[in-house]
């Protein structure tokens, strides 16, 4: 079971960096986004301050729905998701290997880069601590119901818009804890219980959403 | 799969084509005397509001409209439940027929709730949990329908969608916990929609009656259009060539 | 082994066709035959799972493929029109990757035969989005020369290659016939497959 996971991840893991242009765009649309704000609503470091955590956050699921259309729509127009679909074993370990994979060129840089681009908001450090926990422990969940997501717009018309309308409403439970752990932890109450129920989130999401995306990718393949 | 639901899945649409005509004029009588049941107890009976004036009168659309929005959903999921575990080509049909008033009555619900809030508040929206996520509901409402609609295969729009739903239908509980948990961590809006001081008698049967009027309403609806969808998918069968010659003459 | 009775398609609005049944046993190799759009690729999806039938059953050793489900899918090898290899990977990359996701045990050093066999000898290392389409295509059929799964079923096998790769890829095909294997395939070119039983089927 482990093995079929690990060996798409691998497999994702090397396309993904045979192709680090993509990533690496994907990183600068998060970097500007997170900066035009501060031009939008002015340079007041309190201001920013209690605006960094939904700005930093919104810009992730933005910047996650960006690499999204490309998740299974690759392996489905050069014929290896048939492939995928008829090896011996679960379609939703594959899927979880592909969004494993997903996170790892996806959420993880993005938590990477989190603390710096606090640095620019003027965040404390206990709060950048928790910022980049928060966005580590929840991007796997955007990755994972992203994946519904793109299974279900497969191969339509304006699909990478369409991705966003279906997947954005279900990411509000993450948005709201994430961007809150940080919030709490700058008003003093502390982020740990945000921070554990993203962390609740993230487990159901990686538990559930592959085998809804397995089930979504069959149906597209007919 | 069997046999038996070969059978019911050829044999359905065109069995409850007549049967959902037959029962159209019933649901649609039964919504317009509710309504003026409905109305006449809200608008005429019911007294008027001491702290809220005559304005208050608008929860007897507004509440009945945000109770459909969320059952509508409910009886969608329940559909594509149905549709994806048995393969019965009506449920998708039914799922898609429903959706456009349920989308309706999640606006109904958020446009009643700012034409309420601007007198009480002084504000058109009020970021309320409840107000929140009958907005994300009608989020989840339209992208049901676009992704139904970008879908050319009706049977795969069917499959598609109906996960769609029953992942919907999961998140929903997610969505309004987190909603209300970020609500009370926000203290800005401490005004909810539903603080209403004691419900008189006479209002609440208002908001009954109103209630089974826009049940009534949408079940009717709801019949005319998925009649209109068996018409479209199955044009080219016999019954369907039948039935539009017989309307014909 | 592989039997279907009574199938029914339906894409769309159309039904492509209805009542197609046939039964197959090891060693025996089944022509689909019809005019573009009869439904012959529809035909081989619903051989391999991937399109439920309209109406009908498939059977593999008895059992409805629906129900057999990973077993079923074990003994299976699908060639379908898209050769399903990544452009960014080498030919020995997409080999092994492809093996490994399929459960498949395969050496370093078979599938450098298999690619030498398909011509391909000191390409091995070239990303694929350097190889022409009628390599791209032997890079695919390589996945048959080791392939030892029951059943083959190939959409169009013959299409972009070269009169030696035909006569080679339809020596391939007997030889698994001749293990006891079975095969179902389309194909627009008449090719001679020396096997033991031929059987046809068209979709009109």
């Amino acid at each position: 079971m482990l093995r079929i996971v690990t060996a798409v991840v691998a497999r994702d893991l090397r396309l993904a960096m045979r192709r680090q242009a993509d990533i690496v765009s994907a990183l600068f649309f998060f970097i500007i986004v997170v900066s035009l704000f501060p031009l939008g609503i002015g340079p007041e470091p309190d201001l920013l301050r209690k605006l960094a955590p939904g700005v930093l956050w919104v810009a992730a699921l933005l910047a996650t729905m960006l690499s999204l259309p490309r998740l299974f729509a690759d392996d489905h127009r050069d014929g290896t998701l048939e492939q995928l679909a008829l090896a011996p074993h679960p379609l939703g370990l594959v899927v979880t290997g592909k969004v494993i994979a997903h996170w790892l060129v996806s959420g993880l840089p993005l938590a990477v880069l989190a603390p710096v681009l606090g640095l620019q908001f003027d965040l404390s450090t206990e709060a950048l601590v928790v910022l980049t926990a928060s966005i580590l422990i929840g991007t796997p969940a955007l990755s994972g119901i992203g994946g519904i997501g793109a299974a279900l717009t497969l191969g339509l018309r304006g699909g990478g818009v369409l991705l966003s309308l279906l997947v954005l409403p279900l990411y509000i439970p993450v948005l709201i804890f994430g961007a809150g752990a940080v919030d709490a932890t700058v008003s003093g109450l502390g982020g740990e219980a945000h921070l554990s129920l993203l962390a609740a989130l993230t487990l159901a999401a990686l538990g559930f959403a592959p085998w809804a995306a397995a089930a979504a990718l069959r149906i597209a393949l007919e | 799969m069997t046999d038996r639901f070969n059978i019911y899945r050829y044999a359905a649409p065109s069995a409850f084509y007549p049967l959902a005509g037959a029962m159209v004029p019933w649901f649609a009588a039964a919504a317009v005397l509710f309504g003026l049941a409905g109305l006449w107890l809200g608008m005429l009976v019911a007294p008027t509001d001491f702290q809220q004036g005559e304005g208050y009168r608008i929860i007897f659309i507004h509440v009945p409209a945000s109770w459909m929005s969320m059952f509508i959903y409910l009886v969608m999921a329940f559909w594509a439940a149905i549709g994806l575990a048995f393969n019965t080509r009506l449920s998708g049909m039914m799922a898609q027929a429903l959706a456009p008033t349920g989308a309706l009555m999640a606006f109904l619900s958020l446009w009643t709730g700012a034409l309420w809030g601007k007198p009480m508040w002084g504000t058109w929206w009020v970021w309320d949990a409840r107000l929140t996520s009958e907005l994300i509901l009608l989020f989840l409402y339209i992208g049901y329908m676009a992704l139904v609609a970008a879908i050319d295969d009706p049977r795969r729009a069917d499959k598609a969608g109906g996960l769609l739903l029953l992942v919907g239908v999961v998140n929903i509980p997610i969505i309004y916990f987190s909603v209300k948990w970020w609500n009370t961590l926000h203290q800005g809006a401490s005004v909810s929609l539903t603080k209403s001081p004691s419900m008189a008698a006479t209002m609440l049967w208002g908001m009954l009656l109103m209630a089974l009027c826009f049940w009534m309403y949408s079940i009717a609806v709801a019949l005319i259009r998925v009649r209109t969808i068996m018409l479209e998918r199955e044009r080219n069968t016999d019954w369907v060539r039948e039935t539009l010659e017989g309307d014909g003459k | 082994m592989l039997e279907a009775d009574n199938l029914e398609c339906v894409r769309g609005e159309r039904r492509l066709f209805a009542g197609v049944g046939f039964r197959l046993e090891g060693g025996e190799l089944l022509y689909l035959q019809g005019r573009n759009g009869a439904g012959k690729t529809s035909l081989l999806r619903m051989l391999i799972g991937l399109l439920p039938p309209e109406a009908g059953e498939i059977r593999w050793r008895g059992v409805p493929i629906r129900q057999a489900g990973d077993d079923f899918r074990a003994e299976l090898c699908y060639l379908g029109h898209l050769n399903a290899i990544k452009e960014e990977l080498t030919p020995l990359e997409n080999l092994l990757a492809a093996a490994r996701l399929a459960d498949e045990e395969l050496s370093e050093d078979e599938v450098l035969d298999a690619l030498e066999q398909v011509g391909l000898a000191g390409r091995e290392d070239l990303a694929c989005k350097y190889l022409s389409q009628g390599q791209k295509r032997r890079v695919a059929l390589a996945r048959l020369v080791k392939e030892r799964r029951p059943l083959w079923v190939l959409d169009e096998p013959f299409v972009a290659l070269d009169v030696a790769a035909v006569d080679w890829l339809a020596g391939l095909i007997s030889a698994h016939l001749q293990r006891g294997g079975l095969a179902v395939m389309t194909t627009h070119q008449a090719v001679a497959i020396p096997a033991g039983t031929v059987r046809e089927l068209r979709l009109s």
